[in-house]
C-alpha cells in the first residue's frame, strides 16, 4: 500500500524559481489582507499618521496661528497643506517598523519557508503602507475642512497633492527598508526614524516661511525636499502657481529612490 | 521493500561556517521515511543551524542535502511544498487571530479560499483551538501557542516535519500534549527531524538518534544501540553509613574498579563493564566491612550516554567528584 504512495525522486536539475502570475497576485492579496489585518488589529498604529497631526493642526493653529498670520485661518491656508503634504512620509516610516517586527518575530522565516516569492511579501507592505496613508489623508483633510480649511485649488488639485505626498513618501520606503533591516528592534525604528524626521520637519517651510529664518537655516530649509513638498501642496491646494516646486519634490523623488532602492533590495534578498 | 529503505532527508558534508565559527563542520545524516530522527546536542551544538538550512532558510558552504528528493540548493521552491516547520523560529503572527494564521498560511500555499478556510478549520478542531480560533494569538498560552505552530506548519500536508525544540519552556502537562500530537503525526506517516536537548524527548519520540556537538556528528544509530555502545550497567551503592561514601570509593579504586559518589544523592555509582565486577564490587566492599543498604543495576540513561559521547564529564573520577563538591 505505501508502495503506491511512494512516487520516485524528481529529474534534476529543475527550474523551480518561477512563480506564475496568478499565483502571485494571489500571495499578493493573502499577504495584504494580512498586513491590512494587522493595522485592525492593532488601531494604535494608526496614532502616529492620525493623531500627531491632528494635535499638530490644533496646536499650530490656534496657539501660535494668531502671531504667525494676520488671522487663524490665513495661517491654516499655509500650514495645513504642507502639514497634509507629510502624511505620505508616515507610511515610509511605518514599513521599516513592520519588516523589523516581521524579520524579529520570526514571521518572516515562515513566510521563507513557504513557496512564494520574497517580493509578495514586501510589495504587500507597501500596499498596505500605502493604504492606511490614504485613509490617513481622508481623515486629516476631513477634520481640516472642518475646522475651516478651503480646498481652493479644487479636487484635482488636492488628490495631485495626495499623489504627490504618496510618490515622495513611497520614496523613503527604500530608506525606511535599510533602517528596517539595519537596526535592532521596531523602537529604534521608530526612534531614528522621528530623529531624521523632526529637523527636516521643521526646518521646512511647513511650518513658517523661510524668509523669517536665519541665513544658515534658511540655507537648509531651502533645500530641504520637504520645503518643496510643502510649497508645492500648498500651491496646489491654495490654487496659486506651483513653480518649480512639483518637479523639484518629483526629482528628490527619483534621487532617493535610485539610490536608496538598489541597497535596500540588496539587502532584503540577501536577508531572504 | 525497498521503499522502506528511501530515505527522506540526506544531508552530505554540509559545512556552514560564520566567520571563525564553525556551526555545521561536515555534518551527515540521513532520516528514513516514515520514521523519526531525533537530533541531539546541547546548546550551540548546531541544531537549529541544520534545520535552518534544511529548510532553505540559511546556504550551506559546502555539502549537499536533499529532502523528499530535492536539492535544497537548486530546488527550494519544490522543497519548501514538502516540509513542515515548527521551531523556535518560524512563528506564527501574533496580531492575528489562530483562525487567519492558518488561513494566511494555506493560501500562500495555493489552497482555494474555500480549501484554505476548510484546512484552517480541520486543523483547529485537531489541535484544540476552534474555541480560541477568533482571538488574537498574542493572547495564547504557551501550549495553545506551540500547538498552533504544530497546525501552521501542517496546513499543506508536509511528507517531511522540522520540529526544532518543540517542548523548550513548556510545563510537563503541555509537553505531553505536543508529544501526543508528534506521535499522531508520524502514525500517519509523516517523517519527522526533532531536534532537541531533552533525552527524555528522544526517548519518547526518537526511532533513532544522531548526536551532534560543535558542528560535528558524534554517534548516531539506534537508542539501545546507542545505549550499548556506550556499554554496560551503572551499578548504585547506598550505603547504610553514607559518611563513608570517600572511603568505599577509595577501596574500589584499590580493587581496580573505578567508582563516584555523591554526597547529594548518597550514592556510590559503578560503571560496570562485564559481568563479573558486580560480585567484586560486594565482595571488596562486604570484606571491608562497609554496610550496603540497597543496591541496584540499570542502563545508562540517555543523559549519561549523551554527556559520556560528548565528553563532557561523563563519569567523572572521584577525585573530580570531590573537588565539585568542595
Amino acid at each position: 500500500m505505501s508502495a503506491a504512495t511512494v512516487t520516485a525522486a524528481p529529474a534534476l536539475p529543475a527550474d523551480d524559481t518561477r512563480i506564475g502570475l496568478r499565483a502571485n497576485l494571489r500571495h499578493l492579496g493573502a499577504l495584504t489582507r494580512r498586513n491590512l489585518m494587522r493595522i485592525k488589529a492593532d488601531p494604535e498604529s494608526m496614532l502616529d499618521a492620525l493623531l500627531v497631526p491632528v494635535i499638530m493642526i490644533v496646536l499650530f493653529v490656534y496657539v501660535f496661528g494668531g502671531a504667525m498670520a494676520s488671522n487663524q485661518h490665513e495661517y491654516m491656508q499655509y500650514m495645513v497643506p504642507g502639514l497634509l503634504g507629510t502624511t505620505g512620509l508616515n507610511l515610509a516610516m511605518a514599513l521599516g517598523t513592520g519588516l523589523n517586527t516581521d524579520f524579529q518575530t520570526g514571521v518572516m522565516d515562515r513566510f521563507r519557508t513557504l513557496p512564494i516569492g520574497r517580493s509578495a511579501v514586501l510589495l504587500s507592505k507597501m500596499i498596505a503602507e500605502t493604504l492606511r496613508a490614504v485613509v490617513a489623508f481622508v481623515v486629516l483633510i476631513g477634520f481640516a475642512m472642518i475646522l475651516g480649511l478651503d480646498i481652493k485649488g479644487g479636487p484635482l488639485n488636492l488628490l495631485a497633492a495626495v499623489g504627490l505626498s504618496l510618490v515622495f513618501g513611497a520614496s523613503l520606503m527604500w530608506v525606511s527598508m535599510l533602517l528596517g533591516m539595519s537596526l535592532r528592534s521596531a523602537q529604534a525604528v521608530q526612534g531614528m526614524s522621528m530623529l531624521v524626521m523632526m529637523p527636516l520637519q521643521f526646518g521646512s517651510s511647513i511650518f513658517a516661511n523661510p524668509s523669517t529664518m536665519p541665513g544658515w537655516l534658511r540655507a537648509f530649509t531651502k533645500h530641504n525636499p520637504l520645503s518643496a513638498l510643502a510649497d508645492a501642496c500648498r500651491a496646489l491646494i491654495n490654487g496659486t502657481p506651483v513653480g518649480g516646486s512639483v518637479v523639484t519634490v518629483l526629482v528628490w523623488a527619483a534621487g532617493i529612490t535610485v539610490v536608496t532602492a538598489p541597497l535596500a533590495v540588496a539587502r532584503f534578498r540577501k536577508r531572504t | 521493500m525497498t521503499e522502506i529503505l528511501r530515505n527522506a532527508v540526506e544531508v552530505h558534508g554540509i559545512v556552514k561556517h560564520y566567520g571563525e565559527t564553525k556551526a555545521l563542520d561536515g555534518v551527515d545524516l540521513t532520516v528514513r521515511e516514515g520514521t523519526v530522527l531525533g537530533l541531539l546536542g546541547p546548546n550551540g551544538a548546531g541544531k537549529t543551524t541544520l534545520v535552518r538550512v534544511l529548510s532553505t532558510l540559511i546556504k550551506p558552504d559546502a555539502g549537499t542535502a536533499f529532502v523528499g528528493g530535492y536539492d535544497v540548493l537548486r530546488q527550494p521552491k519544490q522543497l519548501r511544498r514538502t516540509i513542515g516547520l515548527t521551531g523556535q523560529y518560524a512563528s506564527v503572527d501574533e496580531l492575528l487571530s489562530g483562525y487567519e494564521n492558518l488561513y494566511l498560511i494555506g493560501r500562500l500555499l495555493d489552497l482555494s479560499s474555500r480549501e484554505a478556510k476548510a484546512r484552517a478549520a480541520e486543523l483547529l478542531e485537531r489541535f484544540s483551538l476552534t474555541e480560541a480560533a477568533k482571538r488574537p494569538a498574542k493572547g495564547y498560552s504557551g501550549g495553545m501557542r506551540r500547538r498552533l505552530d504544530l497546525a501552521a506548519s501542517m496546513i499543506g500536508r508536509p511528507k517531511v516535519l522540522y520540529l526544532d525544540e518543540p517542548t523548550t519552556g513548556l510545563d510537563p502537562r503541555t509537553r505531553n500534549e505536543v508529544w501526543d500530537e508528534v506521535q499522531r503525526m508520524v502514525g500517519e506517516g509523516s517523517t519527522v527531524l526533532l531536534t532537541t536537548q531533552y533525552m527524555e524527548e528522544a526517548e519518547q519520540l526518537a526511532d533513532e538518534l544522531t548526536v551532534i556537538d560543535k558542528g560535528r556528528v558524534i554517534a548516531n544509530g539506534g537508542i539501545q544501540e546507542l545505549k550499548t555502545q556506550v556499554g554496560g550497567q551503572s551499578l548504585q551503592v547506598r550505603p547504610l553509613r553514607p559518611e563513608e561514601l570517600p572511603e568505599m570509593a577509595r577501596c574500589l579504586h584499590e580493587a581496580g574498579i573505578p567508582a563516584t559518589f555523591s554526597e547529594e544523592s548518597g550514592l556510590l555509582s559503578v560503571h560496570l563493564t562485564d559481568e563479573g565486577q558486580l560480585t567484586t564490587v560486594i565482595g571488596a566492599l562486604g570484606t571491608r566491612g562497609f554496610g550496603i543498604a540497597g543496591i541496584d543495576t540499570k542502563l545508562p540513561s540517555l543523559d549519561e550516554v549523551f554527556l559520556t559521547i560528548t565528553g563532557k564529564s561523563s563519569v567523572p573520577a572521584p577525585s573530580r567528584e570531590k573537588e565539585a563538591v568542595a
